[in-house]
C-alpha cells in the first residue's frame, strides 16, 4: 500500500499554476486539470472532477430497475449499450432468468458495434489532440453507418436504452444483419486508411512512442482497465476472462501490448477495432431465431441481497453493484466506472513531460467525463 | 500610353510622367505613394480574405467535406461576410491587461506583413520598391512580426497567451536562421540580393532546376522553415488549439483578432511569394531550351499569372502540410531546427559555394 501513495502531491505557494479546463478543447468535457508548470514542463497535475456530477447512483435508488437502464446511458454515453447491459445482466442474474439465445447474440453484436463506434470517435479526438485535424472527419464519416444501424433498429443514435431486464425492448429491424455485413465489408477496407493517415506518420510516432509509460504494476494498482490497461500488458478483458452474453461462443484474442506507452494504447484500440469486426463476423450470420425477451413481471423486485455484474465497455471494466432489500427500488447502487480509475493515473504518466504530452496522454486514456462524475 | 501586361515599366513611367507634368515633384511623389498604398491595402484585403476561403476549401477537400458553399456562388462571399461580422463584434478589454501594448500588438503584426509585400516583384516592372538588398529587407521585415506576437502574449495577462508567445518567440528566432541561409544559397547562385536581378537571372531556367541538388535541398529547407516561421501547422505551437486554446491571441476579439488572422494568411502568402520568386523563377515563364514552340506558348501567359500561379502552388503545399500532419512538440521543433536543418543548411551553403566556384551548375 505504501508505494501506491508515494506520489502524493505537495503544493507550494510559488508554483506556477495553470487551470486546464473546465472548458478546454482537449479535456473532452468539463474536467479540470490543475497544472503546475516549469516552463513547458508539467511538474504535477491535479485532476478535479465533479463538474458534471448528476448523482446517478442516488437517482437509481428512487427508480425501478427498468428506469435505471435509462440513467446508465448517461455516464459513458459512447458505450451506452454496455452500460445498459451491465444493469440488465445484474438484474437477470439476481432473478435467475435465462434470456433467449437471440438476445445474447444481439446484445453482443450491439456491444461490439458500440465499441467500434466509440473507438472511432476516440481516434478522431486523439488525432485532434495531437493537432492532426483531418482524423476527426475520417472517423466521423465511418461512424455514421453504425449510428444508422442503431437508428434503424432503436430509433436513437447515441443513447439507445434498448436493453431491458429480460431481453430487449423490441426486435431488431429486418435490415439489421444485412447492414452489419455491409458495414464489416466497408470498414475492413477503410480501416487501413487510419494507419496511413496517422499511425505511420513520423511526427505522430515521435509524439507517442515512449511517452507516458504506464507499468503493468501501476495499471493493476490504479485499476486502469480497458485498452489503456491492456496497452501495459494487464490482462483485464472481462469478455475473455469472465464471459457474459455470447462472448463464450466466439473466438477472439485479447489485445495485449507490453510497452505501456501512448503508442501501445493507441495500437491496442486500433487492433480492438479489427478484433471487434472479427467478433461481429462470427455472430452476425449465426443469429438464432426466437423471442427477443422473456416475459417479466411489470414490477421487478429483486430478492434481498447484493448483486454484482461486470462488463467490458469501450474504456474498461464497468462494475454494477446492486444492494436490494426486496423492494421495487434498489437500496443502494454503485457503479465502478472505468474512466474514474483511468483518470487518476494521469499525474503519474504526464508529470515531468511537456504540456503537449499531457494532452496526448490524456487523449490516449480516452476519458469520457460524465463517466468519471456519474 | 501603351499598356502592356508583359512589361509594366512603360505603364509606371507613364503614370509618373503624367503626375510630374501636372504637379510639383513633391506632390507627385505623395500621390504616387498614396496610389501604391491604396492598391496594396486593397490587394492585402483581397488576398487575405481569399486565402482564408482557399484554406477552407482545401481543408474541405482533404477532409471529405464541401467547405463554404452557401454565401454567394461557391461560398465566395463567405469570408467577406465573416469580416463584416468581425468588424461589428465588441472589442473585449481584459482587466489588468497592458492596454497600450494590447492594442499595439495586432498593428505590429499586420504592419510587418504589409512592409514585406512592398518588395515583392509581382511582374516585370510591377513592384513598389526594388531595393538592391531586397532579400535582406524581406528577411528583416518578416521577422518583425514576432515582436507583435510576443507583445500580444505578454500584454494579455493570460497564462495561455504567455506560453504561446514564448513558444512563438523561440520558434521564429530559430527558424529564421534556416530561412535566411536557404535564401542565401540562391544569393550565391545569382550573385545579387536584388529581387529583380534574381528573377532576371532565371530567364533561361529556374534556380531550382539550374542549381540542381543543392538548390532543391535549400528549397525544401525553405519550405519547412518558412512554414514554421509563419506559425502554421504542423508547427502551429504558438496557437496550438488543443493545448493552449488559441495561444497568443486567446484574449483578442473582433477586428483585432481578425488582424492576427489576416496577418497569418498574408505571411503565408509572403513566404510562398518569396519561394516562388527565388526558387521558381518569380514571374518568369517556364522555358525549356530548344523547344521554341512551347517557350512561345509559355510567353503568352502574363507574368502576373505565372507569379500568382507559383505562389498558389506553394501555398497549396503549405495547406496540405497543415491539414494532414500532427503537431510537433516544442522540444522536437527546436531539435529539428538546431540539430538537423541548420547543420544541413550550413553544409549546403559550403557545397553551393564550391559548385559556383567550379561552375558546376547550368548557366
Amino acid at each position: 500500500m505504501e508505494e501506491i501513495f508515494q506520489d502524493i502531491i505537495i503544493k507550494k505557494s510559488d508554483d506556477y499554476i495553470i487551470n486546464m479546463g473546465p472548458q478546454h478543447p482537449s479535456t473532452h468535457g468539463v474536467l479540470r486539470f490543475e497544472l503546475c508548470l516549469l516552463g513547458e514542463t508539467v511538474k504535477y497535475i491535479i485532476p478535479h472532477c465533479g463538474y458534471i456530477h448528476r448523482g446517478i447512483e442516488k437517482m437509481c435508488e428512487k427508480n425501478t430497475y427498468q428506469q435505471i437502464i435509462h440513467l446508465t446511458d448517461r455516464f459513458d454515453y459512447l458505450s451506452a449499450h454496455m452500460n445498459n447491459e451491465a444493469v440488465c445482466l445484474a438484474v437477470e442474474n439476481a432473478l435467475e432468468v435465462e434470456v433467449p439465445e437471440r438476445v445474447k447474440y444481439i446484445r453482443t453484436i450491439l456491444a461490439e458495434l458500440n465499441r467500434i463506434a466509440s473507438h472511432q470517435l476516440w481516434w478522431c479526438a486523439f488525432g485532434m489532440d495531437l493537432g492532426a485535424l483531418t482524423t476527426f472527419f475520417y472517423g466521423l464519416r465511418d461512424r455514421e453507418p453504425i449510428l444508422d444501424i442503431f437508428e434503424e433498429s432503436f430509433g436513437s443514435r447515441l443513447l439507445h436504452s434498448f436493453n431491458c431486464p429480460g431481453g430487449l425492448m423490441h426486435d431488431v429491424h429486418p435490415n439489421f444483419q444485412k447492414k452489419i455485413k455491409d458495414f464489416i465489408k466497408y470498414f475492413r477496407k477503410i480501416l487501413p486508411e487510419y494507419d496511413q493517415l496517422l499511425t505511420g506518420n513520423i511526427i505522430f510516432q515521435q509524439r507517442s512512442i515512449g511517452m507516458g509509460i504506464l507499468s503493468k504494476e501501476d495499471a493493476i494498482s490504479y485499476g486502469v482497465t480497458g485498452p489503456s490497461g491492456r496497452g501495459s500488458g494487464f490482462k483485464c478483458d472481462v469478455r475473455k476472462h469472465h464471459p457474459y452474453s455470447a462472448y463464450s461462443k466466439v473466438d477472439f484474442k485479447e489485445i495485449l501490448y507490453t510497452e505501456g506507452d501512448t503508442f501501445a494504447r493507441y495500437k491496442a484500440r486500433i487492433d480492438e477495432m479489427w478484433e471487434s469486426l472479427n467478433i461481429l463476423e462470427q455472430l452476425v450470420d449465426n443469429m438464432p431465431a426466437g423471442d427477443y425477451t422473456v416475459k417479466m413481471k411489470p414490477i421487478i423486485k429483486l430478492p434481498a441481497g447484493d448483486y454484482f455484474q461486470r462488463v467490458e465497455t469501450a474504456r474498461g471494466e464497468l462494475g454494477c453493484y446492486i444492494v436490494s432489500d426486496g423492494n421495487k427500488n434498489p437500496l443502494r447502487v454503485k457503479f465502478r466506472t472505468p474512466n474514474f480509475s483511468n483518470l487518476f493515473i494521469i499525474n503519474k504518466l504526464a508529470s515531468g513531460n511537456k504540456i503537449a504530452d499531457l494532452v496526448a496522454i490524456s487523449g490516449s486514456l480516452d476519458l469520457v467525463i460524465p463517466d468519471i462524475d456519474r | 500610353m501603351d499598356f502592356n501586361i508583359y512589361d509594366f515599366t512603360s505603364f509606371t513611367t507613364w503614370v509618373h510622367n503624367a503626375l510630374t507634368s501636372s504637379m510639383s515633384p513633391g506632390w507627385a511623389m505623395f500621390v504616387e505613394l498614396a496610389i501604391v498604398g491604396v492598391v496594396f491595402i486593397a490587394f492585402y484585403a483581397v488576398i487575405g480574405l481569399y486565402l482564408v476561403y482557399a484554406e477552407r476549401k482545401v481543408c474541405a477537400l482533404i477532409q471529405n467535406r464541401k467547405g463554404p458553399n452557401r454565401v454567394g456562388p461557391f461560398g465566395l462571399l463567405q469570408t467577406i461576410a465573416d469580416l463584416f461580422k468581425l468588424l461589428m463584434k465588441e472589442l473585449i478589454y481584459i482587466k489588468n491587461a497592458d492596454k497600450f501594448l494590447f492594442n499595439l500588438a495586432p498593428f505590429i503584426v499586420i504592419i510587418a506583413s504589409f512592409m514585406a509585400i512592398a518588395a515583392l516583384p509581382f511582374a516585370k516592372g510591377l513592384h513598389a520598391i526594388d531595393l538592391n538588398i531586397g532579400i535582406f529587407y524581406l528577411f528583416a521585415v518578416s521577422s518583425l512580426g514576432v515582436i507583435g506576437i510576443l507583445l500580444a502574449g505578454w500584454s494579455s495577462n493570460s497564462k495561455y497567451s504567455l506560453i504561446g508567445a514564448i513558444r512563438s518567440g523561440a520558434q521564429v528566432v530559430s527558424y529564421e536562421l534556416s530561412v535566411g541561409l536557404a535564401l542565401l544559397s540562391i544569393v550565391i547562385f545569382s550573385g545579387s540580393m536584388q529581387l529583380s536581378t534574381i528573377v532576371e537571372s532565371q530567364a533561361n531556367g529556374w534556380w531550382i532546376i539550374k542549381g540542381h541538388i543543392p538548390a532543391i535541398i535549400s528549397f525544401l529547407i525553405f519550405l519547412v522553415a518558412s512554414t514554421a516561421e509563419t506559425n502554421r501547422g504542423p508547427f502551429d505551437l504558438a496557437e496550438a488549439e488543443s493545448e493552449l486554446t488559441a495561444g497568443f491571441h486567446t484574449e483578442y476579439s473582433g477586428i483585432k483578432f481578425a488582424f492576427f488572422f489576416l496577418a497569418e494568411y498574408m505571411n503565408m502568402f509572403i513566404v510562398a511569394a518569396i519561394a516562388a520568386t527565388v526558387f521558381l523563377g518569380g514571374w518568369m515563364p517556364f522555358h525549356i531550351p530548344g523547344l521554341d514552340g512551347m517557350n512561345h506558348v509559355m510567353d503568352y501567359i502574363p507574368p502576373f499569372v505565372w507569379f500568382m500561379g507559383k505562389t498558389a502552388f506553394i501555398i497549396f503545399i503549405m495547406m496540405w502540410f497543415k491539414w494532414t500532419f500532427p503537431r510537433l512538440r516544442i522540444d522536437q521543433l527546436l531539435k529539428l531546427e538546431w540539430k538537423y536543418l541548420l547543420p544541413l543548411n550550413l553544409m549546403n551553403i559550403v557545397l553551393i559555394a564550391f559548385i559556383v566556384l567550379m561552375g558546376w551548375y547550368i548557366k
